[in-house]
């Protein structure tokens, strides 16, 4: 058997008691999608384990690199399609960046999935808005991927994804195949584009809105992205008249157990790591800090 | 509730009991005319009058530094399981500590429990004491200037004797391994226990009606108090550490020198600390200083009510004594309510 193996099975009969195990998983891919923001590919090192890992979209993970450290990720994969976890990491503290010095093949710890993830049993049925910007996509992904794989239970499906330019869009290829696709709408944006080659609209993410209709009433919106884009995303949904518990927001905070001891990613009353990361509009008006 | 007296002078032999056949026997000591918490090996050294311990008893139960696993490359994550079953008592425990070890189970239970918290529960022994308010105690308002169960035994100070309830099984095998040493207890007993109990009551001088405490909280969220606050704090988070519900911690991977093993630990934290809400890119969700002593504030007086039904303060006063620039949480509260105070 090989060690790594043996290790996953003592590990995961530590993790039944113990939810801060982290369970051996190796990289399988590493994909350069863009400077500092690669999508990696990771298995559990146990194939038992591999098969039994079950998520919902809108969940994450917690990610240790040996020596450096733990770190929250969300899920870009969606469990529509499991076997492997796929986490979008972007370049930027201490443990992303040993992640970054490491190849495929090798070794890192993965515990969770954590978080209540989206409620996809009460979106069924309905419209999709997702609005992402930046690396609001990530979380995004996997929500997008669960709707189209499950493409009968939902109704129209509406995705808006706004980057600074077009070097730092993510699933480019990915994204830019559903532009074409009839069962849904994929309005790709960025706020300029110095190469000239951007087939798509260049203008912010907000003004999106003119190009897609949206009605409030049979639609979830679900929002990601730096704070600039809740502020004019939101704006628009209740300028549409978007009842506030139809409006999903996923947040970032820096967790450190994902199991709602820490404190740290607390925000007003609530622990985003348990409560959250998904929360809907009407949660963030009555948790102060929230957004 | 089982219910016996100990006369006072056969206290020390039943320390020694208990030392002998249900672990180490820890109790508060003096140190330069203050009280810690400590292991005894005389138990001429305990001191069971006493106001309080500096530090609170969940240096016990999450210890300040406390290795949650060590990390090889080749065995990979092993959590670490060293002293999590060492049996212990702590012997004379104030009502609001127990109260607080009560309000921390229910932060380290639920849908995870933490096994090295839970452990150290089942292993350590509790036999709490009473004791009389002093100016900065406030465990009455918090409700917690009394328990009825958190403990193994309660000694209640009657003079003479203790009147000594029994809360679990382990209590009464306590009892029963000294059984020759304890007596029935009396009517007068009984008598003489609510008489003092009218007295302690009236000994409080601090108060803060907590009814309605989060709405008024919820009115005052943008009041100039936590901006005054701010500018006074130093965000040096002493109060953190010495209060005996804050259970914020930080995770910390530290690699052996010349190695690749090492571990993987979790040190106390404090939400006054800038980089508590730091996340990787940079943000920091609580900048100013002032939004993290409102934080602190509204955590434990507000969100803790919301989400467990009762704010998670105990009232043992000591955020006042540890505080360097002498702010106290009675005075600011009391001023959220409008009152006026009287302390």
């Amino acid at each position: 058997m090989p060690v790594e193996v043996e290790q996953a099975r003592t590990r995961a009969q530590s993790a039944a008691d113990n939810p801060y195990q982290p369970l051996p998983a190796r990289i399988v891919r590493i994909y350069r999608m863009v400077p500092d923001n690669y999508l990696f590919t990771f298995r559990f090192a146990d194939d038992a384990q591999a098969a039994a890992f079950r998520h919902k979209p809108g969940q994450f993970v917690m990610l240790s690199v040996p020596g450096a450290g733990e770190a929250p990720i969300s899920i870009s994969s969606s469990p529509s399609r499991p076997g492997v976890l796929e986490l979008c990491v972007r370049r930027t503290g201490r443990v992303t960046n040993a992640l970054y010095r490491l190849k495929t093949n090798d070794l890192v710890g993965i515990r969770g999935p954590y978080g209540n993830g989206f409620p996809v049993e009460r979106l069924a049925g309905n419209d999709l808005l997702l609005a992402a910007g930046g690396l609001g996509m990530a979380p995004l992904r996997s929500l997008l991927w669960y709707a189209l794989d499950n493409r009968e239970k939902f109704e129209n499906i509406i995705l808006m994804y706004g980057s600074k330019t077009p070097a730092d869009v993510l699933f480019r290829e990915e994204l830019q195949s559903l532009v074409d696709r009839a069962d849904m709408r994929c309005l790709l944006t960025v706020d300029r584009d110095p190469t000239g080659a951007w087939k798509n609209h260049i203008a912010l993410l907000p003004q999106m809105f003119d190009y897609a209709e949206v009605n409030p009433q049979r639609t979830f919106a679900a929002v990601c992205g730096p704070p600039i884009v809740y502020k004019f995303v939101l704006q628009r949904l209740l300028a549409l008249g978007f009842p506030k518990d139809r409006i999903l927001m996923s947040l970032e905070r820096r967790m450190k157990c994902g199991v709602g001891k820490c404190g740290h990613c607390s925000v007003g009353y609530k622990y985003t790591c348990i409560h959250g990361p998904i929360f809907t509009y009407w949660d963030a008006i009555n948790l102060p800090e929230m957004i | 509730m089982k219910i016996l007296k100990l006369r006072k002078d056969k206290l020390d032999h039943f320390a020694a009991v208990i030392r002998q056949k249900f672990g180490e026997v820890h109790a508060p000591v003096e140190q330069n005319g203050k009280y810690v918490f400590q292991r005894i090996t005389d138990w001429a050294d305990a001191r069971l009058r006493y106001s309080r311990t500096i530090l609170p008893l969940k240096k016990y139960f999450l210890p300040p530094r406390d290795t949650l696993f060590h990390y090889s490359p080749g065995k990979g994550y092993v959590a670490n399981t060293r002293d999590l079953e060492k049996r212990m008592v702590l012997f004379g425990v104030h009502a609001c500590d127990v109260y607080a070890l009560g309000i921390l189970d229910l932060v380290f239970n639920g849908k995870y429990n933490d096994p090295y918290y839970q452990t150290r529960r089942k292993n350590i022994a509790i036999i709490g004491i009473d004791c009389m308010p002093d100016e900065h105690c406030f465990c009455r308002s918090m409700r917690a200037d009394f328990v009825e169960e958190g403990f193994d035994l309660f000694l209640h100070d009657l003079g003479e004797c203790y009147q000594t309830a029994v809360g679990t099984a382990l209590g009464d095998n306590m009892v029963l391994a000294a059984a020759e040493l304890f007596e029935p207890i009396t009517r007068e007993d009984f008598d003489e226990y609510k008489r003092l109990s009218a007295n302690k009551r009236k000994a409080f001088r601090l108060d803060v009606e907590i009814r309605d405490l989060p709405e008024m909280l919820d009115m005052e969220y943008e009041s100039e108090i936590w901006a005054e606050l701010g500018d006074k704090c130093l965000s040096c988070g002493s109060c953190s550490m010495v209060c005996p519900t804050c259970y914020c911690y930080d995770v910390v991977d530290t690699v052996e020198l010349g190695s690749t093993a090492g571990s993987r630990d979790r040190v106390w934290d404090s939400c006054l600390f800038s980089t508590h809400a730091l996340v990787a890119g940079g943000e920091n969700f609580r900048e100013e200083r002032s939004s993290r002593i409102k934080f602190r504030y509204y955590h434990k007086q507000r969100g803790f009510v919301a989400e467990h039904g009762r704010p998670s303060c105990v009232g043992c006063g000591r955020c006042i004594t540890a505080c360097p620039v002498g702010i106290d949480i009675v005075e600011v509260l009391n001023r959220v309510r409008g009152v006026q105070y009287a302390g």
